[in-house]
C-alpha cells in the first residue's frame, strides 16, 4: 500500500509540475498504517461523527494524504491528477471544505497539533472518545505553537491523542553542512524527544518505514492511559526513490518525465 | 429612507456613565444562559477569566469551561478542532492577543474552513484598564475586516450585546465579537432587534451624518445633541456589524445628508472609516471626514483622559464636526 501511495503521489506531482516530494515520500508507511490498519473510519460515510480523525499538521505533504485517501476509497484515484490545478478539490494544502476525508484544513506549519487537541477534547466531551492522530514534521517542531499544544494536551490528559513526528532529519533548507552541497538537520543542537517527555507525553520510538513497528507503536499508544503519546518515527526524506533519498533539495523540486520514469522503475511500477 | 430601519425608541443615559452592568459581564452571562439549553457551547479561556468575566461561564458550566493556558495560538487552534467536532466554542482573551498572536490560526484554521469559532475579545477599543498601547487593539477591525468569511460584531450596549450573542451562536461561521470592558449607558429598549448586516439610525437629521460603531455610538449620539444646541441637525447611524457591512444604509444616508463623518475607537485606517470611504468612493462619492486614532498608537490613562486625548468625547466630537462644517462653508 505504501508503494502505491508513492507511485500515485509521484505521478500527481509530476503531472502538476509542482508540489512537495521528499516529505510525502517519507510519510507513506505512516499514512498506510493509519488508514489501512489503525484508524476507525468509514470512507463511505466520511462525516461519521464517531470516527477517528487525522490532522496533517505538515500540510505541505498533502499529496501523500490525497493519495492515501483515494486508495482508501474517499474519492476516485483518477482525481489525483487534478492536484494543484485551479478549482481542484486537491489544493496545495488540505482543505476540509472541499474534499471528503479531510478532517482539518492545515498548511501553515505549527497550527495542526492545536486543532488535533481540540478534536481529541471534543471526542471526549462527546462521549465517544474517538482517537485523533496528528502528523508533524521534525522541522515543523521548531514552531512554538507545537509546544503550546503539547503542554495543554497533557493538562487535559488526552490519551486519545497521538502525535506522529515524521523525523526525516531534513527541513526545506537548513544551515549549510560541512560537506559541500548538503544541509544540516533541524534538531542538531536540541533534543526533540526530550521536549516531548518534558511535557510528560508517552514517547515511542519507531522505524517510520516499518509497518509492523508502526502498528506496534500505535498499539502501545492505545494502551497508554492518562496522557497523550508521540511516535517518533525515524524516516528517510524521499524514501523509495534512490536519487531522492536524503537529498534536501527534493523537498519540493519539480519531477521531470525522465525522473518519473526512473522512479516508477525503482518502485516496480510499469510505465 | 427605505434602507434604514429607524429604532422606535431609545433610552439615553446622560448623567450616569457607569450605570448598569459591564458589557463583559453581560456577554459572559448571555453565553452562559444560552449554554444551559445548548450543550454545543464551550468557552476557552487564556487565563484571563477574571478580566473577561469568563469566570461567570465557569461557575455556570464548569465542565464546559476550558482553561487553556497563556497560549492564544493554541487556544484558537483548539477552538477550531472543537468546532470541527461539532461544538460552538467561544475562545476568550484580550483583543490584542486574539488578533495578532493568533492571526495565523484564525486565518488557516477558522476563517478559511469557515468553522463556527466565536472569537470573543475583551479589552476592545481604548478601554484596557490603563494598560496602555500594548493592550489597545487600535487596528483590530482593519485586520479582521480583511479576513474573508469573518463576521465582525461590535455591540453598543447591554441590550444589543444580549441579542448579538444569540445571533452569534446561531450564525454558522466564524465571528469576531468585540466585548467592551466597561459599563455603558443603555441606548436600546427591549424591542430593539439586532441583525447581521443592518445599520440602525439612532437619530434623524439632515445637515450631516455621524456614523459610528460599538460603545462610541452612544457618545456620538450625545455629540449630536450638543450639535443640535448649535443649530446643527445631525443624523446618527450605528453600525453593529462592520462586516457584513450595511452598504445600502450608508449610501442612502450619504445621499440624504451630503456629508458623512465617521467616529470610532480605532485607527482611521481600515476600520469603520475605511469601510465607509470604500463604499462611498465606489457608489456615491461624498465629502467625508474620519474621527479616530490618526495612524498612531494608544496610551495609558483613565478612560476619560483617553477619550479626550483622541477626540472621542461627545464634546470633542461635536467640536471637530463644527470645525469641519466651518471648513466646508468657506
Amino acid at each position: 500500500m505504501a508503494r502505491q501511495i508513492r507511485v500515485n503521489l509521484l505521478r500527481a506531482v509530476s503531472h502538476a509540475q509542482g508540489g512537495h516530494v521528499g516529505g510525502p515520500l517519507s510519510a507513506a508507511e505512516i499514512l498506510a498504517t493509519l488508514y489501512f490498519h489503525e484508524m476507525r473510519i468509514r470512507p463511505e460515510e466520511p462525516d461519521w461523527p464517531e470516527r477517528d480523525r487525522f490532522v496533517l499538521s505538515k500540510g505541505h505533504s498533502s499529496i501523500a494524504l490525497y493519495s492515501t485517501l483515494a486508495l482508501a476509497g474517499y474519492f476516485p484515484v483518477d482525481e489525483l491528477v487534478t492536484f494543484d490545478s485551479i478549482d481542484s478539490r486537491l489544493p496545495g494544502h488540505p482543505d476540509m471544505t472541499g474534499l471528503p476525508g479531510i478532517d482539518m484544513s492545515t498548511g501553515s506549519l505549527g497550527v495542526g497539533l492545536s486543532a488535533a487537541v481540540g478534536l481529541a477534547l471534543g471526542a471526549r466531551l462527546n462521549g465517544h472518545n474517538g482517537r485523533v492522530y496528528a502528523l508533524l514534521g521534525d522541522g515543523e517542531c521548531h514552531e512554538g505553537a507545537i509546544w503550546e499544544a503539547a503542554f495543554i494536551a497533557r493538562r487535559f490528559n488526552l490519551d486519545n491523542l497521538v502525535a506522529i513526528v515524521d523525523a526525516n532529519g531534513l527541513a526545506q533548507f537548513g544551515p549549510a553542512a560541512d560537506e559541500p552541497g548538503n544541509r544540516r538537520g533541524p534538531w542538531e543542537h536540541c533534543e526533540l524527544e526530550s521536549r516531548w517527555s518534558a511535557c510528560r507525553w508517552n514517547v515511542i520510538m519507531a522505524d517510520g518505514h516499518d509497518v509492523l513497528a508502526l502498528e506496534a507503536a500505535f498499539a502501545e499508544a492505545r494502551a497508554t492511559k492518562g496522557r497523550p503519546s508521540v511516535v517518533m518515527a525515524r524516516t528517510v526524506k524521499g524514501k523509495g526513490v534512490s536519487f531522492m533519498e536524503n537529498r534536501w533539495y527534493w523537498h519540493s523540486r519539480v519531477v521531470t518525465p525522465d525522473e518519473l520514469a526512473l522512479a516508477m522503475a525503482e518502485l516496480g511500477e510499469p510505465g | 429612507m427605505k434602507d434604514l430601519a429607524a429604532i422606535p425608541s431609545y433610552v439615553r443615559a446622560r448623567a450616569s456613565r457607569t450605570v448598569g452592568t459591564t458589557l463583559r459581564e453581560v456577554f459572559a452571562r448571555a453565553v452562559a444562559d444560552l449554554a444551559t439549553d445548548d450543550p454545543r457551547i464551550v468557552m476557552l479561556d487564556a487565563e484571563v477569566g477574571n478580566s473577561t468575566r469568563a469566570d461567570i461561564f465557569e461557575q455556570a458550566h464548569p465542565d464546559r469551561y476550558l482553561p487553556v493556558g497563556i497560549a492564544e495560538q493554541n487556544m484558537i487552534g483548539m477552538a477550531a478542532g472543537l468546532a470541527a467536532a461539532g461544538f460552538i466554542p467561544f475562545p476568550v482573551t484580550f483583543a490584542v492577543f486574539a488578533v495578532k498572536r493568533s492571526l495565523d490560526q484564525i486565518r488557516v484554521l477558522v476563517a478559511q474552513p469557515r468553522l463556527p469559532v466565536k472569537i470573543a475579545v475583551g479589552y476592545t477599543g481604548l478601554m484596557s484598564g490603563m494598560a496602555g498601547k500594548t493592550h489597545q487593539p487600535v487596528e483590530e477591525v482593519a485586520v479582521m475586516r480583511a479576513m474573508p468569511n469573518m463576521t465582525i460584531v461590535n455591540p453598543a450596549d447591554e441590550v444589543e450585546m444580549r441579542q448579538a450573542v444569540r445571533a452569534v451562536v446561531a450564525h454558522d461561521g466564524p465571528v469576531y465579537l468585540m466585548v467592551y470592558r466597561e459599563a455603558l449607558p443603555t441606548l436600546f429598549t427591549d424591542d430593539y432587534r439586532f441583525e447581521f448586516g443592518r445599520a440602525v439610525m439612532l437619530r434623524d437629521g439632515g445637515d450631516l451624518a455621524l456614523v459610528s460603531t460599538g460603545p462610541q455610538s452612544g457618545r456620538v449620539l450625545e455629540a449630536a445633541e450638543l450639535l443640535a444646541e448649535q443649530g446643527v441637525d445631525a443624523r446618527v447611524i450605528h453600525v453593529p456589524t462592520i462586516k457584513p457591512f450595511d452598504e445600502g444604509a450608508i449610501v442612502a444616508t450619504a445621499r440624504e445628508t451630503g456629508f458623512v463623518v465617521t467616529v470610532e475607537e480605532h485607527s482611521i485606517l481600515g476600520g469603520l472609516g475605511g469601510a465607509v470611504a470604500e463604499v462611498l468612493g465606489e457608489q456615491l462619492p461624498t465629502p467625508m471626514r474620519r474621527i479616530g486614532l490618526r495612524d498612531e498608537w494608544g496610551a495609558s490613562g483613565t478612560n476619560d483622559a483617553l477619550l479626550e486625548k483622541f477626540g472621542l468625547t461627545p464634546r470633542r466630537v461635536a467640536d471637530q464636526v463644527l470645525s469641519y462644517l466651518a471648513e466646508r462653508a468657506v
